[in-house]
C-alpha cells in the first residue's frame, strides 16, 4: 500500500468506477451483501415500534453534541484522566500518528495488534508506524484479508466483500507464513475453514503483543467511558489482553450522557448488520484491569466540516454502512471507486469536506450520486445526504452548466414534496430514461445500464408500508 | 508500569498545542449556531410480561443453546450441560453461587473418577483464576462457566460486569466454550432498561449469541475469535 491511506493521485471517480462495474465479481458479491443485508435490516427496524423515535432522539443528541463539542470534550478528557487514562489531542493525521507512534515506542515493543477503526484508516496510522520500524497487524478476518492480500477495503461493514472463497483461501495460503503462523495444511475454500484458519493464525498475536491500537464507536463525556461494537471476539482479544491500549477516536463520537447509548445501541446494530444486537459490545473508562490507557483525540479535517451550516450533519455519521447497501450507484461501482476509506453516499460528502476538493477525485466525489434519496430514507441519525452533496456540487469546481443544473436539482431536494413528486414522475417515466446518463455520470454508465429508477420510491414505499412494517 | 509511558509520551509538546488549536477551531466553527434540544420520544420502558420467554428465544436466535430450567434444577442442569460438553478445563470464577459451584465440582469430580486418571494435562479439572491466569494458561482451558449483571430480553444480550461469579473480561473471551447461568429476576424488557441498571465505571461486555462473522461471501460462521459455543441456563 505505498500509495498511503488515503488513496491519493486516484484516478477520479468516473474513471474508478467504469473499472470496477466492468468486474462482475465485484459487481456481484456487492450486489449479494447489500441486498442480504438491506433485507435484515428492514425487518430489525420493522421490529421496533419507535424507531422513528429513536431516529429523532439519535439526530438530536449529535447535534446537540456538535453544538456544544469544546464543553463535552473538555468534560470527556476530566472523566478518562480521573479514571487513570491519558488523553492526547491530535490536530491532524500527522500528529496523531505522531502521538501514537511515540506511545508505543515508549513501550519498547515494535508491534501492535489493531481492531477494525476507520479512523486510523483514514490517518494512514499502518504506515506511519511501518516507517517507525512498527508493525500493526489487522485482526479483523476481513481486515486480514484485506492486509494480506495487499488490497483497499470495499464496504465498511464487509471491506473484503470484493474477494470470493477461493481467492481468500489463495490469499491465506500464499501469505499467512509471511506474516506469522501459516495456513493449515490442505485448506479449502469452506467460509468454515477459513475462519479457523484465521482463528489459529491471529491467536498466536493476540497472547503474545503487548500494545494494542483500536478506535471507538462512542465515547461518553458524562463518564469517560468508551464504547465498542463489534462480531468476532477480535475487539475483545485487542481491548482485554495487551498490557497497554490506544484508541484513536474521531472528536465526532462524542455522546454527552451515559443515557445516550440507550438510543444508539439500538440504532446502530440495527441499521448497520440488521442484528438486533451485534455478538459484542465493550465498554470501558479509564484503565482498567490494571491496563494503560490512552485516548488519542483526533480532529484531522473535522472542526472544517463543523464550520460548514449545511455540510456539519455529515459529523453525526454512526458509520453504520446503511447508506452504501441502498445506494445504486455504491452498487454498481464498488467502494474502491470513491477513493476513501469512506466509501458509498457517506464517503461521497465526508471525504470532500475532510480533504477539502483540491484534487479531481475529490471534487467528482459529489457527482457520485443520482441523488435518489435512499440514504437519507435508510439513515439511523437522518442526515440530508443528497441536501450535502448538492450543497457541495455548487463549491466544488465544476463546468458551469453542471453548477446550474444542480441548483435546479437543490430547488427539488429543498422540498421533500417537490421531491417525492419528482421520484414519482421518475417512475412514471423510466422507460424513456436514456442508456447514458449526461455529465459526469457519463463516463460509468459507459459500460453499465443506469441505474433502475424503482417503480415507486423507496419513499413511496416507506410510507405505504409503514417503513416496511406491512 | 502505571504512568511511564505516559511520562515519556509528548504531553507537553505537540499534543498540547493540538489542544488548544483544535477547541479554538471548534469554537469559531460553532459560533453562532442554535443549541437543540433533546426529545427521548421513544419507549423508555417496556412491559416486562413474557420477558422470560422472549429472552430465551431471542437467544436462541442467535444459535446459541438455551435451556429454560425451574429454580430447583440448576443444579441438575449445570451438571448435565457439563457431562454433555465434557470441557477439560473449566474456569469457575470466584464469587459463583455456591449451589452452582458445588453442582461444577461434582460434575468435574465424576468425570476425572470415571476417567480414572491421574489430574494432569488433559484430565477434568476446574481452574480458579487466583492467582491471576496467565494469557496461554487461559488458552489451555476449554471452558468457562459464568452468571451475569443482566439479560435484555428484547435483544436476546447478556450483559458481563466482572462482578462476582463473572471474573475479568478476559475469562469469557478466550475459552473455546462459555457456559452463562441467568437468573430470571435478572432479565429487562429492553435496551434502555439495561443501560439504567448497569454501572459505567465497571468494564461492561454485551453478549449477543457467539462470536460471528459474515466477512466471507457473506455466510455468516460462528465462532472466530470469541468463544465458538454459547449455552445459556435461564432459571426461573
Ligand atoms: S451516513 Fe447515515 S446511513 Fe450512512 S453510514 Fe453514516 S449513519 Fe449510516
Amino acid at each position: 500500500m505505498s500509495g498511503g491511506n488515503t488513496f491519493l493521485g486516484m484516478p477520479a471517480f468516473p474513471r474508478n468506477a467504469a473499472a470496477a462495474v466492468q468486474d462482475s465479481q465485484l459487481r456481484f458479491n456487492l450486489r449479494k451483501a447489500t441486498h442480504t443485508i438491506r433485507g435484515k435490516r428492514a425487518s430489525v427496524v420493522a421490529e421496533l415500534p419507535d424507531w422513528t423515535e429513536l431516529r429523532a432522539a439519535g439526530k438530536e443528541i449529535k447535534d446537540h453534541t456538535l453544538r456544544n463539542l469544546e464543553r463535552y470534550l473538555l468534560q470527556m478528557e476530566e472523566a478518562v484522566t480521573a479514571a487513570g487514562g491519558h488523553v492526547h489531542w491530535a490536530a491532524d493525521a500527522e500528529e496523531a500518528n505522531r502521538i501514537v507512534a511515540d506511545l508505543v515506542k515508549a513501550t519498547g515493543e515494535t508491534s501492535v495488534v489493531k481492531v477494525k477503526s476507520m479512523a486510523t484508516q483514514e490517518i494512514g496510522l499502518n504506515e506511519a508506524l511501518q516507517a517507525e520500524g512498527i508493525t500493526a497487524y489487522e485482526t479483523d478476518l476481513a481486515e486480514l484479508i484485506v492486509q494480506l492480500g495487499d488490497d483497499w477495503p470495499s464496504h465498511i461493514l464487509v471491506p473484503a466483500i470484493h474477494r470470493n472463497r477461493s481467492e481468500i483461501r489463495e490469499i491465506f495460503h500464499d501469505k499467512m507464513a509471511d506474516w506469522g503462523r501459516a495456513a493449515p495444511e490442505g485448506l479449502t475454500d469452506e467460509p468454515r475453514d477459513l475462519a479457523d484458519a484465521a482463528r489459529l493464525h491471529l491467536r498466536e498475536r493476540f497472547l503474545s503483543t503487548k500494545v494494542a491500537v483500536s478506535g471507538a464507536n462512542f465515547m461518553i463525556a458524562e463518564t469517560g467511558t468508551l464504547v465498542v461494537l463489534e462480531s468476532e471476539g477480535n475487539g475483545r482479544m485487542c481491548l482485554t489482553l495487551p498490557e497497554t491500549l490506544i484508541s484513536v477516536v474521531g472528536i465526532e463520537k462524542l455522546l454527552p450522557s451515559w443515557r445516550d447509548l440507550e438510543v444508539f445501541l439500538q440504532l446502530l446494530p440495527r441499521s448497520s448488520t440488521g442484528e438486533r444486537m451485534n455478538p459484542y459490545t465493550s465498554t470501558w473508562t479509564g484503565a482498567v484491569e490494571g491496563q494503560e490507557f490512552h485516548l488519542v483525540l483526533l480532529d484531522n479535517g473535522r472542526t472544517q466540516v463543523l464550520a460548514d451550516e449545511v455540510g456539519r450533519q455529515a459529523l453525526r455519521c454512526i458509520r453504520c454502512s446503511a447508506c452504501l447497501n441502498v445506494c445504486p450507484v455504491y452498487e454498481r461501482a464498488g467502494g474502491h471507486a470513491y477513493g476513501s476509506v469512506y466509501p458509498g453516499p457517506i464517503g461521497a460528502i465526508l471525504t470532500p469536506q475532510l480533504r477539502g476538493m483540491g484534487s479531481a477525485l475529490d471534487a467528482s466525489l459529489p457527482y457520485a450520486s443520482t441523488l435518489c434519496g435512499a440514504c437519507f430514507e435508510a439513515c439511523p441519525v437522518a442526515i440530508d445526504i443528497p441536501e450535502v452533496l448538492v450543497h457541495l456540487r455548487g463549491k466544488a469546481r465544476h463546468p458551469r452548466t453542471e453548477r446550474l443544473g444542480m441548483r435546479a436539482a437543490g430547488w427539488v431536494f429543498n422540498r421533500p414534496a417537490r421531491l417525492a413528486r419528482a421520484q414519482r414522475l421518475g417512475g412514471r417515466l423510466r422507460r424513456f430514461v436514456p442508456e447514458r446518463l449526461p455529465g459526469p455520470l457519463s463516463a460509468w454508465t459507459d459500460t453499465r445500464d443506469i441505474p433502475d429508477i424503482p417503480a415507486e420510491s423507496f419513499r413511496d414505499w416507506w410510507n405505504r408500508t409503514d417503513g416496511g412494517a406491512r | 508500569m502505571s504512568g511511564t509511558a505516559a511520562e515519556r509520551a509528548p504531553r507537553a509538546g505537540v499534543s498540547a498545542s493540538g489542544r488548544e488549536r483544535i477547541l479554538s477551531r471548534i469554537r469559531a466553527a460553532v459560533a453562532g449556531a442554535p443549541d437543540v434540544e433533546i426529545t427521548r420520544a421513544y419507549r423508555t420502558s417496556s412491559d416486562p410480561a413474557g420477558a422470560v420467554e422472549l429472552f430465551a428465544e431471542r437467544v436462541a436466535d442467535y444459535r446459541a443453546v438455551v435451556h429454560v430450567v425451574e429454580a430447583g434444577e440448576v443444579a441438575g442442569a449445570i451438571a448435565a450441560t457439563l457431562d454433555r460438553r465434557a470441557p477439560a478445563r473449566l474456569v469457575v470464577p470466584d464469587g459463583l453461587p455456591e449451589e452452582w459451584a458445588r453442582a461444577v465440582r461434582s460434575a468435574v469430580e465424576a468425570r476425572a473418577a470415571d476417567a480414572g486418571a491421574e489430574p494432569g494435562p488433559g484430565a477434568a479439572a476446574i481452574v480458579r483464576d487466583e492467582p491471576v491466569l496467565s494469557a496461554a494458561e487461559l488458552d489451555a482451558a476449554d471452558g468457562v462457566i459464568t452468571g451475569c449483571a443482566l439479560g435484555i430480553a428484547e435483544t436476546g444480550t447478556i450483559v458481563l460486569d466482572a462482578g462476582p461469579g463473572q471474573g475479568r473480561r478476559a475469562l469469557t473471551l478466550v475459552p473455546d466454550y462459555h457456559l452463562c447461568v441467568v437468573r430470571a429476576d435478572q432479565i429487562v424488557a429492553g435496551v434502555p432498561e439495561a443501560v439504567g441498571r448497569l454501572d459505567p465505571a465497571r468494564p461492561l461486555t454485551w453478549i449477543s449469541g457467539p462470536s460471528a462473522t459474515s466477512d466471507i461471501e457473506l455466510n455468516r460462521v460462528e465462532g472466530v475469535h470469541g468463544p465458538r459455543t454459547l449455552e445459556v441456563v435461564i432459571v426461573r
